[in-house]
């Protein structure tokens, strides 16, 4: 537990520093809280851009920022020699993993505070993208623990990243898309943020995102009993 | 203690490392000399625990390297090329991450960083430091946990004769700490200077084993002496009475200038055993 708080530490000051994955974090919140402020129409649903943005946040920023840091980390080298300073894979990932969730969850906390979000619609909200950034943190880490370097984990984590956040997108003007999209996590936190009214999950879609967590924790273990860190 | 008993590792088919039997004593300085692509890496490797091997046994410190665990490799300080810096973090911070994980003070990391004289860059970015500097701050990472055994891969390879010095005075300082130095290196004055022994390693085999100046005498076929004398001449005898007398007359003289007896270099024993030049 030592090793993984120092992995966390390092990644904090880290990121001050690394345009490339903090972007990553405050990008979507900054444009939530913007559009929410600045654009006003009657008609426009209840916190509309919080509910547009939130999915693309939850597929976006933890896959792209933890294959980044995993990655360029390998390809650096600075991997190897955490690893051959006593910090093991499964320290190595939970520190980075830990680092990656608190920061998004920070973002999605401040963002939801500023749209206007309170109670337990709130207390909601956050747990249901608490479950979606636990498990594109999990297929972040597996696309990072496969890659090479930092250009093959791009190459990997931007069809991901694509699939699970504009499939969401593409179902609401498609029903052959829609048939297929409901049976990946980002459709059924998107249908769960858009319930009427409140933020409510249904038992297929809570079902579904279980479905997904198995299999990509799934897809993850495959990937670091066959590549592991270690070997970085 | 570190200790190999013919170890052997291949690549694809292709034997990098053939029986390799050593043994390094506590407190010494021990070179792997050779030219690139000799297998000086690939031993570190195994040796650290980073590699496997088909053949052998090897134990450093008297742990099977085969079974290193998490406490052992605490006890090692590795620097090696590939073991980058966070390029965006300062020296100190870069330093911390690794003593936080070693459990090692903040005091201690103001030291390293005096000994490596970096205190004046503690505050600099890795990326914004020169090449000497980034091989000073990687060999602090290297001590910063006082480590019992350090591994040093070609530690002053590409750098200026002055950061090359003060890496050795710290090498040194090291073994006179009572750890073990096992540095590999293909520049044969480095080797003399710092290493009581060393192996010649030539395309994975051990080519000769020995303290530097012993294997220099040891392949001493011509024994010659070289004089200079005042008028500017060079002249070089045998040892030999002929020689004896004849020196003897240029002292008489006084037109002896410099007189000095002529043992190979590491560079020509390698030659000698294995046709190839050291710094290839």
């Amino acid at each position: 537990m030592n090793n993984a708080r120092a992995v966390f530490k390092k990644q904090m000051l880290d990121t001050r520093k690394n345009k490339a994955v903090l972007i990553q974090f405050v990008l979507f919140p900054i444009m939530t809280i913007v559009m929410t402020l600045l654009v006003k129409m009657d008609d426009m649903p209840e916190y509309y851009f919080l509910k547009l943005f939130s999915v693309m946040y939850l597929s976006m920023a933890p896959i792209t920022s933890m294959s980044a840091i995993i990655s360029e980390e390998k390809e650096k080298g600075t991997l190897r020699a955490l690893m051959m300073s006593d910090v093991s894979g499964v320290s190595y990932l939970l520190g980075v993993g830990l680092y990656d969730f608190f920061a998004c969850m920070m973002c999605t906390v401040l963002m939801s505070r500023v749209c206007g979000l309170e109670g337990d619609v709130w207390r909601d909200y956050l747990w249901i993208m608490a479950m979606g950034f636990l498990i594109s943190i999990v297929l972040g880490a597996a696309i990072g623990v496969i890659s090479k370097n930092q250009m093959a984990a791009t190459s990997m984590a931007v069809p991901a990243m694509c699939v699970f956040s504009f499939l969401p997108m593409i179902a609401q003007f498609n029903s052959t898309v829609a048939k297929i999209a409901k049976f990946f996590f980002t459709e059924q936190i998107y249908l769960a943020l858009n319930s009427e009214k409140s933020v409510k999950m249904d038992i297929e879609g809570f079902s579904i995102t279980m479905a997904n967590i198995i299999l990509i924790f799934g897809f993850f273990l495959i990937a670091f009993k066959k590549e592991g860190l270690e070997k970085a | 203690m570190i200790r190999t008993i013919n170890v052997s590792k291949s690549f694809g088919g292709r034997k990098v490392l053939d029986k390799i039997s050593m043994t390094v004593e506590e407190g010494e300085i021990f070179g792997l000399l050779g030219p690139s692509g000799a297998g000086k890496t690939t031993l570190i490797r195994i040796l650290t625990g980073q590699l496997a091997f088909e053949e052998g046994e090897a134990a450093v410190m008297g742990r099977n390297v085969r079974e290193l665990k998490g406490k052992d490799k605490k006890q090692f300080g590795i620097m090696m090329d590939d073991f980058g810096l966070y390029e965006r973090l300062t020296c100190f911070q870069n330093l911390k991450v690794f003593a936080d994980i070693y459990g090692v003070s903040s005091e201690r990391i103001h030291e390293v960083l005096a000994e490596v004289k970096l205190t004046d860059a503690e505050t600099r970015e890795a990326s914004k430091l020169s090449k000497g500097m980034r091989e000073r701050l990687r060999l602090a990472r290297a001590l910063l946990h006082q480590p019992k055994v350090l591994f040093l891969d070609e530690p002053t390879s590409g750098l200026d004769p002055q950061t090359a010095n003060e890496i050795h005075e710290m090498i040194l300082k090291r073994k006179e700490a009572g750890c073990i130095v096992f540095l590999t290196t293909h520049n044969m004055t480095e080797a003399e200077k710092l290493c009581d022994h060393l192996v010649l390693l030539n395309e994975g085999h051990i080519v000769e084993y020995g303290a530097p100046r012993e294997l220099c005498l040891r392949y001493d076929h011509q024994k010659r002496i070289e004089v200079v004398t005042t008028d500017g001449e060079t002249k070089e005898w045998p040892f030999g009475e002929e020689s004896a007398a004849g020196i003897a007359e240029l002292m008489r003289s006084g037109s002896l200038l410099t007189i000095h007896s002529k043992e190979p270099t590491l560079e020509t024993v390698f030659m000698e055993l294995t046709g190839r030049r050291l710094e290839v």
